[in-house]
């Protein structure tokens, strides 16, 4: 045995039945590290801020005084790092391996970006300031606008929306009005494909339109047959992601606008899937006439475990003038806000309404801008096509364990079914969750709702080839196992994560949804301190 | 380009793998006349160098709150925040990561919105809340869709003291639908008379309190009239803060409590990202109607207590056309920063922090409204105040701004042609020192 020089062992020493200590005492696994909620530490008054003294008078509210306190517990700065630093370490991210999540385009988040949305002309002004205070940070949004303008090939752009299923609304709000400017009340009904984003329908209905679901073909495109079926004098508009969820280009995109626009109706793009063409097809010149971007997945502004996003939407010709409250208007050398109506008139708009409080996500448009700029034309031409060639080399690499939807190439997202596991015991849920195992956050899972289910692989354009290598030869032997019976390495999967499956039933039907404190302690509380 | 792995040589070894040429094949689904020959007319690639430099001159334009006396509010407050926030929100395992929805790999964040929506609900003095919103002025406007689902009834009043840009959220998020919003008209320093407005087919009335102007009221009465007429009380406010020194909305009645959470954790942002906090009784009907994203509490297959999105079934990607509401994405990163700023302050830094407010605005408040020709219009308010002045105040505030003083929001920013002209909003934070007071009361002084 080796011995170091202070006779402590160097080597390790072997141990005959680990597994019989598998629990340990203070609930924590080594790194893996128990933590408890903030309410659980019985930490009231104190406090991880110190501020000036107070005088401690209140003068000027009168009874709306509060009396007692709030209940919310206070850690120090150092108690307060370790809670989130350790709640941290329960997530999976970006930087830690390829999110291979279909349809949400989880690329490398440049920290350059982050560096420059903190610079505090941006970050540490406030959007009703002086407009003469603020001209660098409407250029900024100008700048911006005109690359999304460029990109597009759309006049207009409206920056405030706040999120892609935000951007869906304006641009749905947008044809509404532009419907209405022509009377044409009767128009109330949307298309959209079944494999459609569920915010697309709930969209739709938002804005007072029924929604009307286009089957796919058998090449998991619009049925062109089916579309012009449904073509009439009451459709207002179709909705459409292009590339769709199938991960697909739509082909007939071109006769779907034209045959949309006869009919009188106006098409809306959902541009989640932009990443797959940016740079090298512009929307305009397929005839869309709404669009918006999802900032957050295609040009990088980080997904934040949910949010923010930021969706701006371009508009056509026939739908710029209905564009929301606030907008930025350019005169000579120097930017204005249109913020109210009677402005707007005055610059020959007709805007629906006002869709946020004031005008967008500055802080994601500074991140986007640092994006782009970082890229270039040529960068963002070359992203658009390493997206699409990993999408296509998994799907190469794939196709001969796993079953491909469709045939032939796809964009940027592969779409698989579950035909490979038939009879195998082992669900698309079961693979996924065994990929928690094996280090992979899952791809999409269920979705798109076409095909039975659905494994969506986005691996974007962030994956060096080792990395996407690394994640096909996983992927392959996963499949192999489960065609080869280990039913079990999926079915108790995952074994090695934070925590095993959930019971989500009961979360649904026994809700819930805060901390409240236990019966025993809010007994005490009311009593009044008793003895010594 | 530094962001993009790929080599020349993996890309030849992957085409060839893929049984391709060139990339242009995959692409050969695009129309002909929609496929672009060579590069858009934009600049090509920088090295980040160039990049913060074209940036950073752009920032430089701009005057920064940090650079002078500031004391702009209506709807937007500048707060200290501490340092250890920021470096906290940018761990890759927040910044980088998705929607929770694999909760085995999520319970960081899982865990931090359970704990954000229970500090909210806390905060409010409401049963429960959800996992954010964009921002308050969309969470105003999804709380009014949800009274009318839950009351069956779709007429709303919105107070006049409501945030102007509030209400016109509301009416646009509405218009294309049954509901009808009607907004009263601003009475600054007092409150437009809702109460008489309550009818019978009432659903819901919108109040903000501190109302825009910075008026504080006992939202009581308007509960109780609400309540008898089986109308639903929606509670605003802009200022989270200023519930760390008054009595909630929950404990004066309210039953939809929704607003802006940006001066805790996440700053001024020249407008956003925000988030929108969204409280509501706890009530199975409330619930079920909430729009959002919940977490909640629930058992691993090993028993161990772990968390997890529920409810979802009100959501667009499950029951899209008949979905709650269509967002989506919300506000996680912020809420995050909002999360943990409040876990910072507890009880006793968020009352200090909106105890010393209410000092420098009293203190403001009276030197400004001694000056001649200046009166105050709000008696009762936390933070935020309304003058008179003796003239036009958005020339006043042109006036300030080129003394290097941000001095406000002139009310006809926000009620434009209302004959509001002379009126100007001013808010003061901890952040504010007794020398940006002076200042601004020599500028003032200066430019009456």
């Amino acid at each position: 045995m080796a011995m170091n020089n202070q006779g402590r062992p160097s080597a390790p020493v072997h141990t005959s039945d680990p597994g019989a200590y598998e629990e340990t005492f203070s609930g924590s696994k080594g790194l893996d590290q128990a933590e408890p909620l903030i309410f659980e530490r019985k930490t009231y008054g104190k406090t991880g801020v110190d501020f000036e003294v107070s005088t401690g008078t209140v003068t000027r509210l009168g009874t709306l005084v509060r009396e007692g306190g709030l209940g919310l517990p206070g850690l120090s700065e150092p108690e307060a790092m370790r809670h989130y630093v350790r709640l941290s370490r329960k997530n999976y991210a970006i930087d830690l391996g390829l999110y291979p999540l279909g349809s949400c385009t989880m690329k490398h988040n440049p920290r350059l970006n982050e560096k420059l949305a903190r610079l505090p002309g941006f970050a540490d002004v406030h959007p009703l300031q002086p407009q003469s205070t603020v001209q660098g940070a409407y250029a900024l949004i100008g700048e911006l606008a005109h690359w999304l303008m460029t990109l597009t090939n759309m006049p207009a752009v409206a920056m405030s929306p706040k999120a892609g299923a935000h951007g869906e609304l304006c641009g749905m709000m947008a044809i509404r009005a532009a419907l209405d400017a022509r009377a044409e009340h009767h128009r109330r009904r949307v298309l959209a494909p079944e494999s459609a984003h569920g915010t697309n329908p709930a969209t739709a209905v938002q804005c007072g339109f029924s929604c009307d679901e286009i089957p796919a073909n058998q090449r998991g495109r619009v049925d062109m047959e089916a579309f012009k079926a449904k073509l009439g004098a009451d459709v207002a508009a179709i909705m459409l992601t292009n590339p769709n969820t199938c991960g697909l280009f739509e082909g007939d995109i071109r006769e779907i606008a034209d045959l949309m626009h006869e009919a009188g109706g106006y098409f809306y793009c959902d541009g989640a899937n932009f990443n797959a063409i940016s740079g090298r097809v512009r929307p305009g010149d397929l005839g869309v006439d709404a669009m918006h971007f999802n900032l957050h997945k295609t040009y990088s502004t980080p997904h934040g475990g949910g949010g923010p996003g930021s969706g701006p939407t371009v508009l056509s010709e026939a739908l710029a003038p209905y564009a929301p409250l606030p907008f930025l208007v350019r005169e000579g050398e120097s930017w204005r806000m249109v913020e109210d109506q009677a402005a707007a008139e005055a610059v020959n708009a007709d805007p629906f309404g006002r869709m946020t409080a004031f005008h967008g996500n500055m802080g994601m448009f500074v991140r986007a801008m640092s994006y782009m700029l970082s890229h270039g034309a040529d960068g963002l031409k070359q992203a658009s096509e390493d997206a699409v060639l990993n999408a296509n080399y998994v799907l190469a690499r794939l196709k001969h364990v796993m079953t491909p939807s469709f045939e032939g190439l796809c964009m940027h997202e592969a779409l698989f079914d579950d035909r490979f596991l038939k009879d195998t015991g082992v669900t698309t849920l079961d693979f996924a969750k065994a990929m928690i195992d094996e280090g992979y956050h899952p791809m999409t899972m269920y979705f798109p709702l076409v095909v039975h289910g659905a494994m969506l692989i986005e691996p974007t354009e962030s994956e060096s080839r080792e990395s996407v290598d690394r994640f096909c030869d996983t992927l392959e032997a996963l499949a192999l196992a489960a065609k080869a019976g280990e039913t079990e390495r999926f079915t108790a999967a995952p074994r090695f994560a934070p925590v095993r499956r959930l019971d989500e039933t009961k979360a649904a039907r026994q809700p819930v949804l805060r901390w409240t404190p236990p019966a025993a302690d809010a007994h005490a509380a009311e009593q009044p301190p008793s003895g010594g | 380009m530094r962001y993009l792995p790929l080599t020349d040589a993996d890309r030849a070894e992957m085409l060839d793998r893929i049984g391709i040429e060139s990339v242009d094949e995959i692409f050969s689904d695009v129309p002909a006349k929609a496929r672009l020959d060579g590069l858009l007319d934009l600049p090509l690639r920088k090295s980040e160098m160039e990049v913060e430099r074209q940036l950073s001159a752009l920032s430089n334009r701009n005057i920064a709150a940090s650079q002078a006396p500031f004391f702009v509010g209506a709807g937007a407050y500048r707060r200290h925040i501490p340092a250890s926030v920021d470096h906290l929100i940018q761990r890759s395992e927040y910044l980088t990561g998705y929607t929770p929805y694999q909760p085995e790999i999520s319970q960081g964040t899982l865990q931090v919105l359970f704990e954000f929506q229970t500090q909210v609900a806390l905060l409010t003095g409401m049963g429960v809340a959800n996992a954010s919103m964009y921002d308050g002025s969309t969470a105003c406007a999804e709380a009014v869709l949800m009274a009318c689902r839950i009351t069956r009834r779709s007429k709303v009043i919105l107070s006049g003291n409501l945030h102007p840009h509030y209400a016109e959220c509301a009416h646009t998020l509405t218009r294309c639908t049954n509901i009808e919003t009607r907004s009263n008209l601003a009475r600054p320093g007092g409150l437009d008379d809702i109460i008489n407005a309550i009818g019978e087919d009432t659903s819901a009335v919108v109040v903000q309190n501190p109302d825009v102007f910075g008026q504080a009221h006992d939202l009581t009465p308007i509960a109780d009239a609400a309540h008898a007429k089986g109308a639903i009380l929606i509670a605003v406010f802009t200022e989270a803060v200023s519930m760390g020194l008054m009595k909630t909305p929950g404990a004066m009645g309210a039953d939809i409590v929704v607003g802006e959470g940006q001066s805790i954790g996440v700053g001024l942002q020249f407008g956003g990202p925000y988030v929108g906090l969204f409280a509501c009784r706890n009530d199975r009907n409330y619930v079920r109607n909430m729009p959002g994203r919940l977490a909640g509490e629930t058992v691993d297959a090993d028993g161990r207590r772990s968390f997890v999105l529920t409810l979802s079934t009100r959501e667009q990607h499950i029951r899209r056309d008949r979905a709650t509401s269509n967002i989506c994405t919300n506000s996680g990163l912020m809420a995050l920063a909002w999360t943990i700023h409040m876990t910072l302050l507890g009880d006793t830094g968020l009352r200090t922090m909106a105890q010393l407010s209410h000092e420098r605005a009293c203190e403001l408040a009276n030197r400004l409204s001694s000056l001649g020709g200046v009166e105050l219009v709000t008696d009762t308010f936390f933070n935020e105040f309304t003058l008179r002045l003796p003239g036009n105040a958005a020339e006043m505030v042109q006036a300030l701004a080129d003394r290097g003083v941000l001095g406000g929001v002139p009310a006809s920013r926000l009620y434009p042609g209302k004959g509001l002209d002379d009126l100007l909003l001013v808010a003061a934070t901890e952040t504010n020192t007794q020398s940006d007071i002076i200042a601004y009361e020599m500028a003032l002084k200066e430019v009456l």
